[in-house]
């Protein structure tokens, strides 16, 4: 009884939270006062024009780097305050996709994927290989186990990325602008894997992103950076805030810019 | 009316003042930046000669083709004129220079987004560059400290690395090697025995060629060439490898997995070149005595037995091991500066190719500093 008690207390608790986080380079703000609160389960958005600090957000997130001031809070432990060891455990429950993919480029797919498995678990050697080639068939790349990543198209090392991301079964994926050089088809596809993800695992998922369909089609909250003002300006369902949203900049990115919902020039 | 170009093939220019203070601007002809258009402070002398006219229009009606070539001498009298608080009537260009021109007025200059070159004084520079170098130490000394951590831990066998990076690179840092080293020390062999082989013919003692080349090669000149030909070529490749991690952000992806990339990526890396350099140095100990011999037996006519005897009187144990010895700390350094500057670049195409050239230059620098070092202790202790 007494073990559901402390189950019920960490699954009330947000997935992340983050508190008045300023980040900055040396000494210019890149933003400041920076709250906001992720539930588990969310497909949470990072949204903001180009250069605002979407990825900086991701980074500090990560941990990567650090804030200048403020915390950032996992299912209510500070990880900002964390000792090493702390922050290597959680950091174990990350899956991280990095904007190229990030796949080590000497090691073919499957060692890829099994590269997390091999550090972190005692499976021998043909159980990491089998499950390695499980996660690269959930994303579609079944039978690619022993190719390198040059030799795969930009959109299979997006995903091989992803199936790297998902090796731990993490409890955060974070996707950093996953449609970024991707066609539209794959690209959608990539949102429909996104969800999918999202409804077998369980996981909550945190997207950088600028593409308008994708926050519409995958998010269910979000966070607006406004690179002008250094903070962020709206946050809550994109769809929401399209209706609702008093600020004109978000408004305008929401729609394209384009007044009265004219049709999209492209 | 004043025509200020002519030929017949070019764009021209030609400016005519109307009734009530405009200056009417008359283009006609090809605007081809290709065939060399009319320069804009034409038109600025026009615009400053008295009486300043208040309004500009042009006419383009002798107009009979453009291309950036007139948009940019449009957009600089343009900004002149509103500088001088002159207005600018564009109804007689045609209609898609007139967009153009429009666009490139539509979003104004961003306050602070042009780069204003700062001039530093002399003192302001020197101290810059002293702070850059204090930094320098600062992160060449806990980039130490980090490494030490990491081989503590690979000694307790707790390091994460892969064992097939380890042999890739031991086999890259050896195997690999092992042409290009045989040719620059037999050459270096060469090169040793003419030089002393003009000076000992004098004396009529050619044969001391051998201890000349021996000594030379086992002492000093085995593993400084060594070390050079391993920092072109593998230093300058561990700093692009990791400078391109850096760039594919695959580095990052490691730390967020939890794996300590100076464990994984640097650790094998130092240690490969590490347990390949004497192996490497002893070899071109050797292959450098043999161009040595090649000159001694064909040019100075010793024999092959005579020159074999004097050399192996020549190699004495010591002078072995110190080299041998001289080229274990060599390869440490070539690898830590290599990995050094690869964790050092920055995230574009050109930074990697920086720290590749960096990665070279502290290799040598550093080398040559410890050869010199090496050289200073050796004497003090009577080696």
């Amino acid at each position: 009884m007494a073990e559901t008690s402390v189950e019920d207390s960490r699954g009330g608790l947000p997935a992340i939270e983050v508190r008045n986080l300023t980040m900055a380079y040396g000494s210019f703000v890149l933003m400041r006062d920076l709250n906001f609160t992720v539930s588990r389960g969310d497909i949470f958005v990072i949204m903001g024009g180009s250069g605002c600090g979407k990825s900086t957000l991701m980074r500090h997130l990560i941990g990567l780097k650090e804030p200048a001031t403020g915390e950032i809070l996992y299912s209510g432990v500070n990880f900002t305050r964390a000792d090493p060891d702390q922050r290597e455990l959680m950091l174990r429950r990350f899956g991280v996709l990095y904007q190229g993919g990030a796949l080590f480029s000497s090691m073919t797919l499957a060692e890829n994927v099994g590269l997390p498995l091999g550090e972190f678990t005692d499976l021998t050697p043909g159980q990491i290989r089998e499950i390695a080639s499980l996660k690269l068939a959930l994303v579609g790349l079944k039978g690619f186990e022993d190719y390198y990543p040059s030799e795969i198209s930009g959109g299979m090392q997006k995903r091989a990325g992803i199936a790297r991301a998902m090796a731990l079964d993490p409890e955060i994926l974070f996707f950093d602008e996953p449609s970024a050089g991707l066609d539209p088809i794959s690209s959608r596809l990539l949102d429909d894997l996104i969800l999918e993800l999202r409804a077998s695992l369980g996981a909550t998922v945190v997207v950088v992103t600028h593409e308008l369909a994708s926050i519409f089609a995958i998010a269910n909250n979000s966070v607006f950076l406004d690179a002008e003002r250094h903070t962020m300006t709206a946050s809550g369902d994109p769809k929401e805030l399209l209706v609702k949203s008093k600020d004109p900049l978000v408004h305008k990115f929401l729609t394209r810019g384009e007044e009265g919902g004219q049709s999209p020039v492209h | 009316m004043r025509i200020v170009t002519g030929k017949p093939t070019q764009g021209t220019v030609a400016f005519e003042r109307t009734g009530d203070a405009t200056l009417l601007v008359r283009l006609a002809g090809p605007w081809h930046l290709r065939r060399d258009v009319p320069s804009p402070a034409l038109a600025l002398q026009e615009l400053d000669a008295k009486p300043p006219p208040k309004r500009v229009s042009f006419d383009a009606s002798g107009l009979t083709g453009w291309d950036s070539g007139l948009v940019s001498f449009l957009a600089q009298i343009g900004d002149a004129c509103r500088d001088r608080g002159v207005a600018v009537d564009r109804e007689g260009l045609p209609a898609g220079l007139k967009r153009l021109l429009e666009l490139a007025d539509e979003v104004p200059e961003q306050a602070g987004a042009r780069v204003t070159e700062s001039k530093a004084s002399w003192l302001e520079r020197i101290g810059a560059v002293t702070i850059g170098y204090g930094l320098s130490l600062g992160a060449f000394l806990s980039f130490l400290g980090e490494l030490t951590i990491a081989f503590s831990k690979f000694v307790r066998g707790k390091a994460r690395y892969r064992r097939v990076d380890l042999l890739q690179f031991l086999q890259d840092c050896g195997a690999g090697a092992v042409g290009i080293v045989s040719l620059i020390a037999f050459l270096v062999g060469v090169i040793l025995a003419f030089m002393g082989a003009v000076q000992l013919r004098k004396f009529g003692a050619a044969i001391y060629v051998a201890d000349l080349v021996a000594i030379g090669t086992t002492r000093e000149m085995g593993a400084m060439m060594t070390a050079i030909i391993m920092s072109g070529r593998t230093g300058a490749a561990f700093a692009a490898q990791l400078g391109t991690m850096k760039v594919t952000e695959e580095i990052d992806a490691l730390t967020t997995m939890g794996v300590e990339p100076m464990e994984f990526l640097v650790v094998p890396r130092v240690l490969a070149l590490v347990l390949m350099m004497p192996l490497l140095c002893l070899f071109a100990d050797f292959v450098g005595m043999l161009g040595g011999a090649f000159v001694g037996i064909t040019m100075l006519d010793l024999s092959a037995a005579t020159y074999y005897r004097q050399t192996v009187a020549a190699v004495t144990f010591v002078n072995l091991f110190g080299g041998l010895f001289k080229a274990t700390v060599y390869g440490g350094l070539i690898a830590i500066a290599g990995c050094l500057r690869g964790f050092q670049s920055g995230r574009s195409s050109s930074a990697v190719g920086d720290a590749a050239t960096q990665a070279v230059v502290t290799a040598i620098v550093m080398v040559v500093v410890a050869c010199g070092l090496f050289a200073f202790l050796f004497n003090i202790l009577g080696i």
